[in-house]
Protein backbone atom coordinates (compact mmCIF):
# COMPACT_ATOMS: atom_id res chain seq x y z
CA UNK A 1 0.00 0.00 0.00
CA UNK A 2 1.39 3.09 -1.20
CA UNK A 3 0.50 5.81 1.40
CA UNK A 4 0.51 3.33 3.70
CA UNK A 5 0.90 5.23 7.36
CA UNK A 6 2.43 4.84 10.70
CA UNK A 7 0.54 6.46 13.23
CA UNK A 8 1.57 6.37 17.20
CA UNK A 9 -0.96 6.96 19.77
CA UNK A 10 0.12 7.55 23.50
CA UNK A 11 -2.74 7.33 26.20
CA UNK A 12 -2.99 7.88 29.44
CA UNK A 13 -6.69 7.67 30.97
CA UNK A 14 -7.50 4.68 32.82
CA UNK A 15 -9.92 2.16 31.83
CA UNK A 16 -13.83 3.69 32.68
CA UNK A 17 -13.20 6.83 33.83
CA UNK A 18 -13.21 9.00 30.70
CA UNK A 19 -14.55 9.48 27.17
CA UNK A 20 -10.99 10.15 25.66
CA UNK A 21 -10.57 6.06 26.02
CA UNK A 22 -13.25 5.04 23.58
CA UNK A 23 -12.37 7.88 21.64
CA UNK A 24 -8.48 7.42 21.53
CA UNK A 25 -10.07 3.42 20.40
CA UNK A 26 -11.90 4.54 18.15
CA UNK A 27 -8.83 6.37 15.98
CA UNK A 28 -7.16 3.69 16.52
CA UNK A 29 -10.02 1.14 14.83
CA UNK A 30 -10.34 3.56 12.21
CA UNK A 31 -6.34 3.16 11.45
CA UNK A 32 -6.61 -0.45 11.77
CA UNK A 33 -9.88 -0.31 9.11
CA UNK A 34 -7.27 1.28 6.95
CA UNK A 35 -4.56 -1.42 7.26
CA UNK A 36 -2.39 1.07 8.64
CA UNK A 37 0.88 0.29 11.28
CA UNK A 38 -0.58 1.69 14.82
CA UNK A 39 1.80 1.66 17.81
CA UNK A 40 -0.04 2.76 20.80
CA UNK A 41 2.17 3.48 24.17
CA UNK A 42 -0.15 3.01 27.01
CA UNK A 43 1.48 4.91 30.00
CA UNK A 44 0.09 4.97 33.78
CA UNK A 45 -3.77 3.84 33.88
CA UNK A 46 -4.44 3.03 30.46
CA UNK A 47 -1.90 -0.32 31.28
CA UNK A 48 -5.38 -1.43 32.68
CA UNK A 49 -7.08 -1.25 29.18
CA UNK A 50 -5.14 -4.58 28.36
CA UNK A 51 -5.43 -6.26 32.02
CA UNK A 52 -7.21 -9.82 31.04
CA UNK A 53 -8.30 -9.71 34.81
CA UNK A 54 -11.36 -7.16 33.57
CA UNK A 55 -14.51 -9.23 33.82
CA UNK A 56 -18.06 -8.63 32.45
CA UNK A 57 -20.87 -7.94 35.85
CA UNK A 58 -24.61 -8.05 35.60
CA UNK A 59 -26.66 -4.90 35.79
CA UNK A 60 -29.60 -4.51 38.45
CA UNK A 61 -30.49 -1.02 37.36
CA UNK A 62 -30.83 -2.05 33.77
CA UNK A 63 -32.80 -5.51 35.04
CA UNK A 64 -30.43 -7.26 33.11
CA UNK A 65 -28.28 -10.35 34.21
CA UNK A 66 -24.52 -10.63 32.97
CA UNK A 67 -25.47 -12.22 29.61
CA UNK A 68 -27.99 -9.63 29.03
CA UNK A 69 -25.78 -7.35 29.85
CA UNK A 70 -23.22 -7.72 27.72
CA UNK A 71 -20.88 -5.41 28.93
CA UNK A 72 -17.68 -4.02 27.47
CA UNK A 73 -14.33 -5.07 27.96
CA UNK A 74 -11.44 -2.44 26.78
CA UNK A 75 -9.23 -5.79 26.83
CA UNK A 76 -11.52 -7.54 24.42
CA UNK A 77 -11.92 -4.38 22.20
CA UNK A 78 -8.20 -3.99 22.08
CA UNK A 79 -7.75 -7.84 20.86
CA UNK A 80 -10.12 -6.90 18.46
CA UNK A 81 -8.86 -3.99 17.05
CA UNK A 82 -5.34 -6.11 16.96
CA UNK A 83 -7.47 -8.42 15.04
CA UNK A 84 -8.78 -5.68 12.54
CA UNK A 85 -5.38 -4.21 12.04
CA UNK A 86 -3.85 -7.88 10.99
CA UNK A 87 -7.21 -8.64 8.65
CA UNK A 88 -6.48 -5.29 7.06
CA UNK A 89 -2.47 -6.06 6.46
CA UNK A 90 -1.70 -3.67 9.08
CA UNK A 91 -0.54 -4.14 12.77
CA UNK A 92 -1.04 -2.84 16.12
CA UNK A 93 2.11 -2.95 18.25
CA UNK A 94 1.06 -1.80 21.87
CA UNK A 95 3.25 -1.44 24.97
CA UNK A 96 2.34 -0.88 28.55
CA UNK A 97 4.81 0.99 30.42
CA UNK A 98 6.31 -1.63 32.36
CA UNK A 99 6.66 0.59 36.10
CA UNK A 100 3.14 1.84 35.51
CA UNK A 101 2.11 -2.06 34.70
CA UNK A 102 3.82 -2.93 38.00
CA UNK A 103 2.64 -0.62 40.38
CA UNK A 104 -0.44 -1.25 39.84
CA UNK A 105 -0.56 -5.10 39.49
CA UNK A 106 -1.42 -5.53 35.98
CA UNK A 107 0.81 -7.66 34.19
CA UNK A 108 -1.37 -10.33 32.97
CA UNK A 109 -1.98 -8.28 29.67
CA UNK A 110 -3.93 -9.38 26.53
CA UNK A 111 -1.69 -11.50 23.93
CA UNK A 112 -0.13 -9.50 21.91
CA UNK A 113 0.68 -6.69 23.78
CA UNK A 114 4.15 -6.11 25.80
CA UNK A 115 6.19 -4.30 28.40
CA UNK A 116 8.31 -1.48 27.43
CA UNK A 117 9.88 1.84 28.20
CA UNK A 118 9.10 5.39 27.58
CA UNK A 119 12.62 5.11 25.62
CA UNK A 120 10.09 2.91 23.02
CA UNK A 121 7.97 6.01 22.62
CA UNK A 122 10.40 8.11 21.39
CA UNK A 123 11.72 5.17 18.93
CA UNK A 124 7.28 4.64 18.11
CA UNK A 125 7.07 8.55 17.24
CA UNK A 126 10.44 8.77 15.25
CA UNK A 127 9.45 6.20 13.08
CA UNK A 128 6.01 7.39 12.52
CA UNK A 129 4.21 9.67 10.17
CA UNK A 130 2.49 10.96 13.29
CA UNK A 131 1.81 11.13 16.92
CA UNK A 132 -0.83 12.44 18.71
CA UNK A 133 -0.55 12.21 22.67
CA UNK A 134 -3.29 12.09 25.05
CA UNK A 135 -2.96 12.66 28.38
CA UNK A 136 -5.16 12.48 31.66
CA UNK A 137 -6.53 15.57 32.89
CA UNK B 1 12.83 15.11 15.76
CA UNK B 2 12.38 17.86 18.31
CA UNK B 3 9.89 17.60 20.62
CA UNK B 4 8.30 20.27 22.95
CA UNK B 5 5.67 18.98 25.66
CA UNK B 6 3.23 21.21 26.98
CA UNK B 7 2.01 20.69 30.27
CA UNK B 8 -0.44 22.25 31.83
CA UNK B 9 -2.19 19.52 33.99
CA UNK B 10 -0.56 20.12 37.72
CA UNK B 11 -0.13 17.96 40.40
CA UNK B 12 -1.32 14.61 38.46
CA UNK B 13 -0.70 12.03 40.93
CA UNK B 14 2.53 13.41 42.10
CA UNK B 15 1.63 12.46 45.34
CA UNK B 16 1.56 8.87 44.61
CA UNK B 17 3.67 8.79 42.02
CA UNK B 18 6.19 11.16 44.01
CA UNK B 19 7.03 12.93 40.55
CA UNK B 20 5.44 14.34 37.63
CA UNK B 21 4.54 11.63 35.22
CA UNK B 22 5.40 14.24 32.20
CA UNK B 23 8.11 15.91 33.72
CA UNK B 24 9.55 12.16 34.71
CA UNK B 25 8.67 10.80 31.00
CA UNK B 26 10.51 13.44 29.58
CA UNK B 27 13.16 13.01 31.49
CA UNK B 28 13.69 8.99 31.03
CA UNK B 29 13.23 10.17 27.10
CA UNK B 30 15.96 12.08 27.33
CA UNK B 31 18.12 9.81 28.86
CA UNK B 32 17.06 7.46 25.88
CA UNK B 33 18.45 10.27 23.57
CA UNK B 34 15.17 12.08 22.93
CA UNK B 35 15.79 16.33 21.69
CA UNK B 36 12.87 17.21 23.99
CA UNK B 37 11.89 20.62 25.49
CA UNK B 38 9.16 21.15 27.91
CA UNK B 39 5.64 24.48 28.20
CA UNK B 40 5.00 24.84 31.48
CA UNK B 41 1.64 26.49 31.37
CA UNK B 42 -1.53 27.03 32.94
CA UNK B 43 -1.82 25.81 36.99
CA UNK B 44 1.32 23.55 36.01
CA UNK B 45 3.40 27.19 36.20
CA UNK B 46 3.67 26.64 39.54
CA UNK B 47 6.11 23.65 39.13
CA UNK B 48 8.64 25.62 38.53
CA UNK B 49 8.14 27.36 42.25
CA UNK B 50 11.12 27.56 44.00
CA UNK B 51 11.01 25.71 47.85
CA UNK B 52 7.69 23.61 47.63
CA UNK B 53 7.29 21.36 50.22
CA UNK B 54 4.69 18.37 49.85
CA UNK B 55 5.96 16.51 52.77
CA UNK B 56 4.09 15.19 55.83
CA UNK B 57 2.00 12.40 54.67
CA UNK B 58 1.07 9.79 56.73
CA UNK B 59 -1.67 6.67 56.98
CA UNK B 60 -1.60 5.54 60.19
CA UNK B 61 1.84 4.49 60.92
CA UNK B 62 2.26 4.62 56.98
CA UNK B 63 3.98 7.93 56.09
CA UNK B 64 5.58 8.66 52.86
CA UNK B 65 9.63 9.03 53.03
CA UNK B 66 9.80 10.69 49.76
CA UNK B 67 7.52 13.08 48.54
CA UNK B 68 7.25 14.60 45.18
CA UNK B 69 9.80 17.46 44.46
CA UNK B 70 8.63 19.02 41.67
CA UNK B 71 10.76 21.80 41.59
CA UNK B 72 13.93 19.62 42.18
CA UNK B 73 12.87 17.98 39.02
CA UNK B 74 12.52 20.74 36.78
CA UNK B 75 15.69 21.84 37.56
CA UNK B 76 16.99 18.49 36.97
CA UNK B 77 15.36 18.80 33.67
CA UNK B 78 16.98 21.91 32.83
CA UNK B 79 20.44 20.52 33.83
CA UNK B 80 19.79 17.75 31.62
CA UNK B 81 20.05 19.80 28.43
CA UNK B 82 15.57 20.27 28.41
CA UNK B 83 14.87 23.22 28.06
CA UNK B 84 12.49 24.26 29.89
CA UNK B 85 10.00 27.47 29.30
CA UNK B 86 7.07 29.09 31.13
CA UNK B 87 4.28 31.32 30.34
CA UNK B 88 4.73 34.59 32.42
CA UNK B 89 1.40 35.46 32.30
CA UNK B 90 0.05 32.40 33.72
CA UNK B 91 2.63 33.01 36.37
CA UNK B 92 2.04 36.38 37.26
CA UNK B 93 -2.08 35.66 37.26
CA UNK B 94 -1.25 33.16 39.74
CA UNK B 95 0.67 35.60 41.84
CA UNK B 96 4.01 33.84 41.16
CA UNK B 97 6.96 36.38 40.22
CA UNK B 98 9.98 35.95 38.33
CA UNK B 99 12.45 35.54 41.64
CA UNK B 100 10.66 32.70 42.73
CA UNK B 101 11.31 30.27 39.84
CA UNK B 102 13.77 27.66 40.12
CA UNK B 103 16.94 28.95 38.01
CA UNK B 104 17.37 27.40 34.61
CA UNK B 105 13.58 28.24 33.32
CA UNK B 106 12.83 30.46 30.69
CA UNK B 107 10.05 33.17 31.01
CA UNK B 108 8.43 33.69 27.59
CA UNK B 109 5.39 35.71 27.21
CA UNK B 110 1.71 34.20 25.73
CA UNK B 111 2.43 36.25 22.85
CA UNK B 112 5.44 34.08 21.75
CA UNK B 113 4.00 30.69 22.18
CA UNK B 114 3.57 30.20 18.08
CA UNK B 115 7.32 30.94 17.65
CA UNK B 116 8.17 28.37 20.11
CA UNK B 117 6.13 26.05 18.77
CA UNK B 118 7.31 26.78 14.76
CA UNK B 119 11.02 25.65 16.59
CA UNK B 120 9.55 22.23 16.82
CA UNK B 121 8.40 18.94 14.85
CA UNK B 122 6.16 17.73 16.95
CA UNK B 123 3.89 19.21 20.06
CA UNK B 124 2.63 17.00 22.38
CA UNK B 125 0.52 18.20 24.94
CA UNK B 126 -0.36 15.89 27.60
Amino acid sequence: MADKKTLTFSIMDAPYENARTVTALRMIDIAAKRGYNVNVFAYEGAVGLAFTKQAAHPNTVHGHDVDEEDHPLPKEWIASIMKTAKANGGKVDWINCGLCVDERGVAEAVEGTRRGTPGDLWKFAEASDGTLIIGAK
Amino acid sequence: MKVLQVIDTAYRCTVEEQDDPVVWITAAMKGAGGDLSVLLRGNAVNYAVRGQDASGLAFGDRKQSQPPRIDRDVKRLTEKGVAVYLVQEDALERGIEPNEVVDGVEKISRSKIAGLFDQFDHIWHW
